[in-house]
């Protein structure tokens, strides 16, 4: 069904996946990189400057006054064991350190990236061979390869640079072929290889830029070790020898003098340490500027529970007795769930009210970014947060009101008494644990008995959703069952503690057609045999009319109709309904013509003030825009939000 | 399973090779005559004249090549000048000091690194997120040298509470509370840097799968947090985790080198630099090879957990 229907355009978004960082965030960041990029620009600066500063000679002795403690007259830093003044030949070690580093890098990402850029463009057994040959070098422990050469070429700083660069083309080789590679096949290479260019003017003028983000966080993860590195192998006495001087070596000779003059080792090793420092907060920067997945700040992980407005927040000692409503098992008033993305405010659920009849089956439909599936979270309090958050509104379940409600409340009725369906059971599943570990778990929360009997229950859903061999698929990882088996699951899971109310955020979607058919069924019959409530969650009319007794139709936000589904499905009122009902093919009609529905959902964010559809809508008029429309009753348990229908012309 | 073990197995065999022609090349870069450089300036003509023989450096390179390796795969690695002793006896003997730092430092960082990425994740921007993170990025910027002098200063020289070098005491010691006394410094002090890189690697990781459906899924379950978090979301991180300690293991067993020099640890570290400051060239090319093996052999066992915690994968 639903490759036929024109309305879901792409597929299914969890409400509130990308959004930006908070402005404060980013200025925390940012806030890092610039105190890096400070750190990082004083230490070129004083290593560029060292010949011009009024410093003494670093390497002159003065056995007079060796050994001298910080902040003696004269020396600012103290001497070392020769005399010489410290802060001088900390200075002129960190030029020396500095620029290494520099080198190694500047060495380490030419060949690298050239070993890289040629195996990626070319393929074939070249980029086999030369990336062989870098996953050779790469069994070695890093440092180990860098000793070999050392040995091999002798000690001395040049050679330990070369072996420091040597041993670092790996990472850069990787790195740069890995988009070397899908560059190469990409559209303009292509063209520029039909105009006749040559290889080197490709690899160079037009693969070489698209590399360079690779290449420079590359860098910024590497030049930091190669500075410790080469500092390290100056330390050990295989790099910078006397007079020539480091801050690793200048460290491996203090190191002798460490308990008589502490400050002669100490001194060097925390210059290192706040060089580095610098070095990894400007990468760090670097990298969230340069790496396109961390830019737009997605990884922020979701809390337990969606925020509540700090005035909905219950008391604990505050008994939340709302008005019960014998009729309704739940029942949500004025529901306001907003998104704060940075400096705005998205209306994902704008003012939602609905009521849920022991037993009945009520849905919920709309187009993605309708808040559908975001009034559905909201009531277990799953909305993500951030950026979701409950702005007003109650929901009570049993004349408790969810919304303020601890996380501990909530947990007692999720999965227990209120459950889920979600849409995509792959995702939705661990790839991990056993499909029969996973509903076991549900059993074992909520549930005080014995193993055993855990598991002839797990067993018994399993046979319930009609799932065959159920003792040898219980034992399954969800990749080794098919769609459909694996909702089964998912239905079986949302089932196992005999609840009252059952969400599902369009559980047939992700599958093929006839098994869309059988889950539908399947969850239909469930849930007649065993009177419970279903909150159906979907875009998808001909899935509406085979499910569910009431419908209500959702747009930005927004409730648009509400009804029987009967009674929707046979006389829309709303013009956004008859358009969502268009959109059914039906069967036995091959010749009807299926509409879509022109434009796009607005982004909930910037509203106008009066109906959003009007923007679509064929009878839209001026004054559809000017003012709200209010929500009217056309006949008891019906109800439109249509200017046409509240001043009574339909 | 097991064919998936025997398959990884048999790929030992061209890392290995590749391994040994490296380590080949390398010593092949020594400038001069190798035979000269082996054995120092004043060998004898005779001397020289046998070693050449014996590496074959008359013969074509791909046939020293063999015959080198042939001689290893006998345990033959020639004999170290300065020790007067053949090279493999004592590559073996520093072996074992060796892989008992090493690895104490991988289970402390990895022990250490995982709970502060899990802990900086969950309680992302919040104090601990800011305290740890900041730690992690000490960690990974600190030079290992100069933290473990800096904590022989402060936990050896000062408050005396671990002693200042070496694996045993001289006088008494040798039981295993004083190795484990002498042990505690050095490890911690190598632990350090992997322990920041595997923080910041398992905190984007856990940000990255607790942001997934399934997540979702166990909550809306209504699991406790605690179970959310370790069974569901670091259960998946570790599978992608695992192999990075892998390749950690390659840092700790290179940052031994230092530690074992800054804390007088008689392992393969220190042996090492002392063969390369007193040019004893097999020493150093015997010890690069076993040590480069262990790492090779650890990192399959690396692969192989992974392939145990993950059902999906197979190759």
């Amino acid at each position: 069904m639903s490759e036929q229907l024109t309305i879901e355009t792409h597929s299914k978004k969890k409400a509130g996946k990308t959004y930006g960082l908070s402005s404060w965030q980013r200025l925390r960041r940012n806030h890092l990189t610039v105190v890096g990029l400070g750190i990082v620009s004083l230490f070129c600066l004083i290593s560029l400057l060292a010949p011009l500063l009024p410093l003494p000679d670093p390497d002159a002795t003065n056995l007079a006054q060796r050994l001298l403690p910080p902040l003696s007259p004269g020396h600012f830093l103290g001497t070392d064991q020769l005399g010489r003044d410290m802060l001088s030949r900390l200075i002129w070690g960190t030029r020396v350190s500095l620029s290494v580093g520099i080198i190694a890098t500047l060495i380490a990402s030419v060949v690298g990236s050239l070993f890289g850029i040629i195996a990626g463009y070319y393929g074939g057994r070249l980029d086999n061979l030369l990336m062989r040959s870098i996953d050779m070098l790469m069994a070695f422990p890093y440092m180990l390869l860098a000793l070999a050469i050392v040995a091999a070429l002798g000690p001395g700083l040049m050679n330990a640079l070369f072996a420091i660069a040597i041993v670092n083309i790996p990472f850069f080789a990787r790195n740069v072929r890995g988009v070397a590679v899908s560059q190469a096949r990409s559209d303009y290479i292509e063209a520029a290889r039909l105009n006749g260019q040559s290889d080197s003017n490709i690899l160079f003028t037009e693969l070489l830029p698209n590399v360079m983000p690779v290449i420079i966080i590359t860098i910024s993860t590497t030049v930091g070790w190669m500075i410790l590195e080469t500092a390290g192998l100056s330390f050990l006495g295989l790099g910078a020898q006397p007079p020539q001087a480091d801050l690793g070596s200048m460290l491996g000779e203090g190191r002798k003098m460490i308990i008589t003059a502490p400050h002669e080792a100490t001194l060097p090793g925390l210059v290192i340490l706040i060089l580095v420092i610098g070095i990894n907060l400007l990468g760090d920067g670097l990298r969230d500027v340069l790496d396109p997945r961390l830019k737009s700040g997605t990884l922020v992980r979701p809390k337990a529970r969606t925020a509540v407005d700090p005035a909905l927040e219950a008391k604990p000692e505050e008994k939340q007795i709302t008005a019960g409503n014998k009729e309704s098992v739940l029942r949500v008033n004025e529901l306001r769930t907003y998104f704060n993305m940075g400096n705005e405010i998205y209306k994902a659920v704008n003012n939602v009210s609905f009521n849920l009849i022991p037993g009945e089956s009520l849905g919920i439909v709309g187009e993605s970014g309708s808040g559908k599936s975001v009034t559905a979270l909201s009531l277990m309090g799953l909305v993500a947060t951030p950026p979701g958050i409950i702005k007003s509104g109650s929901i009570c379940y049993n004349g408790k009101n969810l919304v303020g409600a601890s996380l501990e409340t909530l947990q007692k009725l999720r999965g227990n008494r209120i459950t889920y369906v979600f849409q995509d059971p792959l995702t939705t599943l661990n790839p991990l644990l056993t499909v029969g570990d996973q509903i076991a778990e549900t059993l074992k929360r909520h549930q005080t008995c014995s193993g055993r009997k855990i598991k002839d229950r797990m067993i018994e859903l399993l046979k319930q959703v009609q799932i065959p061999n159920a003792e040898d698929r219980a034992k399954a990882y969800p990749h080794e069952l098919s769609g459909g088996m694996r909702q089964r699951v998912g239905i079986a899971m949302a089932l196992a503690n005999d609840p009252e109310i059952i969400i599902a955020d369009e559980p047939t979607t992700a599958l093929d057609v006839t098994i869309q058919a059988q889950v539908l069924g399947l969850i239909n019959n469930l849930r007649k045999e065993r009177g419970l409530s279903l909150l159906f969650i979907t875009h998808d009319f001909g899935v509406v009319s085979e499910v569910c007794d009431r419908v209500m139709v959702m747009y930005a936000g927004k409730v648009v109709e509400a009804g029987t589904a009967q009674a929707v499905i046979n006389s829309p009122l709303h013009p956004y309904t008859r358009r969502l009902i268009d959109c059914v093919p039906r069967l036995g009609k091959p010749d009807k013509v299926i509409h879509a529905i022109k434009g796009l959902a607005p982004a909930v964010n910037d509203l106008p003030e009066g109906c959003a559809f009007a923007d679509r809508c064929d009878y839209a008029r001026a004054e559809c825009q000017q003012q709200q429309i209010t929500i009217t009753e056309t006949e008891p348990g019906r109800s439109v939000r249509c200017i046409r229908v509240s001043k009574g012309e339909i | 399973m097991v064919g998936y073990f025997l398959k990884r197995l048999a790929m030992l065999i061209p890392v290995l090779l590749g391994i040994s022609v490296i380590v080949f090349f390398i010593m092949a870069l020594i400038p001069g005559d190798p035979a000269q450089a082996i054995l120092g300036s004043y060998a004898t003509a005779e001397n020289l004249a046998n070693l050449r023989a014996d590496l074959g450096l008359d013969k074509p390179v791909f046939q020293r090549y063999f015959i080198w390796l042939g001689n290893l795969l006998q345990g033959d690695f020639g004999s170290s000048y300065t020790l007067n002793r053949p090279v493999i006896d004592e590559v073996l003997d520093r072996l074992g000091p060796t892989l008992l730092l090493a690895g104490t430092a991988l289970v402390l960082c990895s022990i250490f690194g995982l709970l502060i990425g899990v802990i900086t994740a969950v309680k992302q921007y919040g104090w601990q997120d800011r305290f740890f993170t900041l730690i992690a990025l000490l960690g990974i910027s600190t030079p290992s040298f100069w933290l473990g002098l800096v904590l022989i200063l402060a936990f050896a020289v000062k408050l005396n509470w671990f002693p200042v070098s070496g694996m045993f005491a001289v006088y008494g010691g040798g039981d295993l509370p004083d190795l484990l006394y002498h042990l505690a410094l050095p490890a911690l002090t190598l632990a350090a840097v992997a322990t920041g890189v595997i923080a910041r690697l398992t905190r984007s990781g856990m940000l990255e799968i607790l942001r997934q459906d399934f997540v979702l899924t166990a909550r809306a379950k209504g699991l406790s947090e605690r179970k959310v978090i370790w069974h569901h979301a670091f259960k998946n991180a570790l599978v992608n985790i695992v192999p990075v300690i892998g390749i950690q293991a390659g840092f700790v067993i290179g940052g031994a080198v230092y530690i074992e020099t800054v804390f007088q640890w008689p392992g393969i570290g220190r042996m090492l630099v002392t063969a390369i400051t007193t040019r004893d060239i097999l020493l150093v090319q015997g010890g690069v090879l076993v040590v480069a093996t262990c790492y090779v052999v650890f990192n399959l066992v690396a692969d192989m957990v992974q392939h145990l915690l993950d059902p999906r994968i197979s190759i």
